[in-house]
């Protein structure tokens, strides 16, 4: 157990709650209650009903033939890409809006970088009926317009974030600014970031990806463990979900894959974990790019859901132990994998997503290895950028 | 004796604390702005480290931070400017800034070099508490630097009194719960705030900050409290058309006219 996080909100020597004063209340409230909420009758009674009848889960774990085939070793996809609103992200934004409900909020914020946590917040919150405000840089609102079209239609308001970057670390800003301003909100943090108990409570929302594989796994292969899993990084979520009840069990390989961006000795990347240091951001002690004087240094990647200068701090913590292995992934990797599998297997992986796929021709695996790659969300929101920068 | 204790020994009504941010708008500006702000009626200077992603901070402040940033502001580049301010500022100097600079600068480096150029105390808004006492306090005490606290009007009575028992200097009670420099003027909620922390009768003063911006302001905090902070304001002043110091002697004095 020594990837769990302690009684003080860390994991290893990361994490914790560097918060301004101005949102102790909120998130003392929060590690107070949380695991006795989630831990209810009737949260988790409320939780598998809707992940069962309204998410559509458990999401299938399919077994890709034709990519199997051209990689020489037996490669699973876990479908989260079918989830409703098409990505992971759903599965803790359910999560957290039973948990507001049950602390009385009726007032949601959140960030966004590829929209997807913002469509899954705004779903949650039309089914939930309650007010949504949703923080996404300027940059990120013109490369994911359909995006912020749904939260619209859903009933969001989209707020611009215009300071910084103009993308996801400027909307976590914005947000944060937003919840120090309106305390009677909840914010649903989109990622295994944040102060604790956020990273935690994330991972735990999002650990249903892996405790489903288990159990899928064993029906199609005979045994639990597969040999390794891959996921992409942005913040960490569907990474540590995929991870989750597999990190004790050591002989499956963890890989986790960042966004290389131009390439990571460009200058104009995302990969935390190659040239990031240990520092305190958003709340929590990690792992993040930035300068000698500790100013953030802003990332780049073609991908809005992993251009995020930093990681999780569980995710920090695993880098830091060795228990997964890092790699980056650049742009035009990422795409050409993203095209390989819509002609291999006639799915459209969100450019996230295509990151983890763009693994397997890094990685050699041997031919029997059953790999598991986290298909975390669905493409239609990257047609765009398909259409003008992939070759097809 | 830290300048901050002896100030609040001297003087126990109406401080004025006033707030800029380091290398804005020029890199070199720091020294006299600061040296401006004390020698015309400031009790105290709190000079801001700028950081680029200051999450307390409203859009004034952010963007001070933003443009110290670019002219190449930095915490070594403020500690070598006020290295030059022994002499010339009698007022206590206060550094206010996030804590991952200070953390890169590195702690113990920081605190010796801050405490050697004359800096009094150190506000950190993103430092917990439990942090600070587990990790810190022994390095601020060694250089005699103090840590300010700051409370809301969310803050439990029984958090107060904590924050009380470890302060020393003075609390930074935060007007409203807000960023900077989100709301001026001060509503009859928030007099019933300041109300009810000055019957706690707190053994460290306390200085309202958040949302003061004139005198009127000014004055009317100073009522509940031992003086007031003023930040965005300032910046505001000093980032006109001309001389920003000369803009910031006079917005000091026309505070405390
Ligand atoms: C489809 C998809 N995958 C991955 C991510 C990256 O986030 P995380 O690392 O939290 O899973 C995002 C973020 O927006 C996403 O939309």
């Amino acid at each position: 157990m020594q990837f769990e996080v302690d009684e003080n909100g860390y994991f290893g020597q990361f994490g914790g709650a560097f918060i301004p004063e101005m949102l102790h209340p909120n998130i003392q409230e929060l590690q107070d209650q949380y695991l006795a909420i989630i831990g209810s009758d009737q949260f988790k009674k409320d939780f598998d009903h809707l992940l069962k009848d309204y998410v559509g889960r458990p999401s299938p774990l399919y077994f890709a033939n034709r990519l199997s085939q051209q990689y020489g070793t037996q490669i699973y996809l876990k479908r989260e890409d079918l989830n409703h609103t098409g990505a992971h992200k759903i599965n803790n934004t359910i999560g957290q809006i039973l948990l507001a409900k049950a602390l009385g909020k009726d007032k949601i914020i959140a960030e966004t970088g590829a929209g997807q946590h913002g469509v899954a917040t705004a779903t949650v919150c039309a089914l939930a009926g309650v007010e949504c405000i949703v923080y996404m840089g300027e940059i990120d609102i013109a490369r994911q317009k359909p995006n912020v079209e749904r939260m619209k239609l859903l009933g969001a308001t989209v707020v611009p974030a215009t300071s910084g970057s103009k993308t996801l670390k400027d909307a976590t800003n914005e947000a944060m600014r937003h919840w120090i301003n309106h305390p009677d909100a909840h914010y649903i943090i989109g990622s295994t970031v944040g102060p604790h108990p956020y990273p935690d409570m994330v991972a735990k929302f999002q650990s249903v990806i892996s405790a489903e594989m288990r159990l899928q796994l064993k029906e199609k292969t005979g045994n639990t463990n597969p040999d390794a899993i891959i996921a992409c990084v942005g913040g960490g979520s569907n990474a540590m979900g995929a991870f989750y009840h597999y990190l004790d069990a050591e002989e499956v390989r963890l890989i986790a894959v960042e966004a290389g961006g131009h390439g990571v000795a460009s200058g104009a990347t995302a990969a935390t974990t190659q040239i990031g240091k240990s520092g305190v951001l958003h709340g929590s002690k990690t792992l993040f790019m930035q300068t000698k004087d500790g100013q953030v240094v802003e990332p780049y990647s073609i991908s809005a859901g992993l251009d995020y200068p930093g990681i999780g701090p569980s995710h920090a913590h695993l880098f830091e132990t060795k228990r997964a292995e890092y790699i980056s992934i650049n742009d035009e990797e990422a795409l050409q994998a993203g095209v390989e599998l819509c002609r291999l297997e006639g799915i459209i992986p969100a450019i996230e997503s295509a990151h983890a796929l763009a693994a397997l021709s890094t990685i050699k695996f041997k031919r029997e290895a059953v790999v598991v790659v986290n298909l975390s969300g669905r493409g239609d929101k990257d047609l765009e950028t398909y259409i003008t920068k992939a070759v097809y | 004796m830290n300048k901050i204790i002896q100030l609040f020994k001297e003087k126990q009504k109406d401080v004025l604390a006033v707030y800029f941010t380091a290398g804005y708008p020029a890199l070199e500006d720091t020294l006299d702005i600061a040296t401006a702000i004390a020698n015309n009626g400031a009790d105290l200077v709190e000079i801001g480290i700028p950081f680029s992603d200051p999450v307390a901070d409203g859009p004034t402040i952010q963007n001070s931070s933003k443009l110290a940033l670019d002219n190449g502001m930095s915490v070594e580049k403020l500690l070598e400017q006020l290295e030059g301010a022994k002499k010339g500022i009698e007022a206590p100097v206060v550094l206010m800034g996030y804590l991952n600079p200070v953390l890169q600068y590195g702690v113990e480096a920081f605190c010796e070099k801050a405490s050697s150029v004359g800096v009094d105390g150190l506000i950190l808004p993103d430092l917990p508490l439990a942090e600070y006492e587990s990790e810190y306090k022994d390095i601020f005490e060694r250089y005699g630097l103090l840590n300010i606290f700051l409370i809301t009007p969310q803050t439990s009575d029984k958090r107060i009194r904590q924050i009380d028992s470890i302060s020393e200097g003075f609390i930074y009670m935060v007007s409203s719960t807000s960023t900077t420099g989100a709301k001026t003027g001060i509503s009859k909620e928030q007099e019933a705030y300041f109300e009810r922390i000055q019957k706690m009768n707190l053994k460290n003063p306390t200085l309202i900050g958040f949302g003061i911006s004139n005198a009127a302001t000014f004055q009317q905090a100073s009522q509940f409290s031992n003086g007031a902070i003023i930040g965005s304001a300032c910046i505001k002043a000093i980032e006109k058309e001309g001389n920003a110091a000369v803009h910031a002697a006079k917005f000091v004095k026309d505070i405390v006219a």
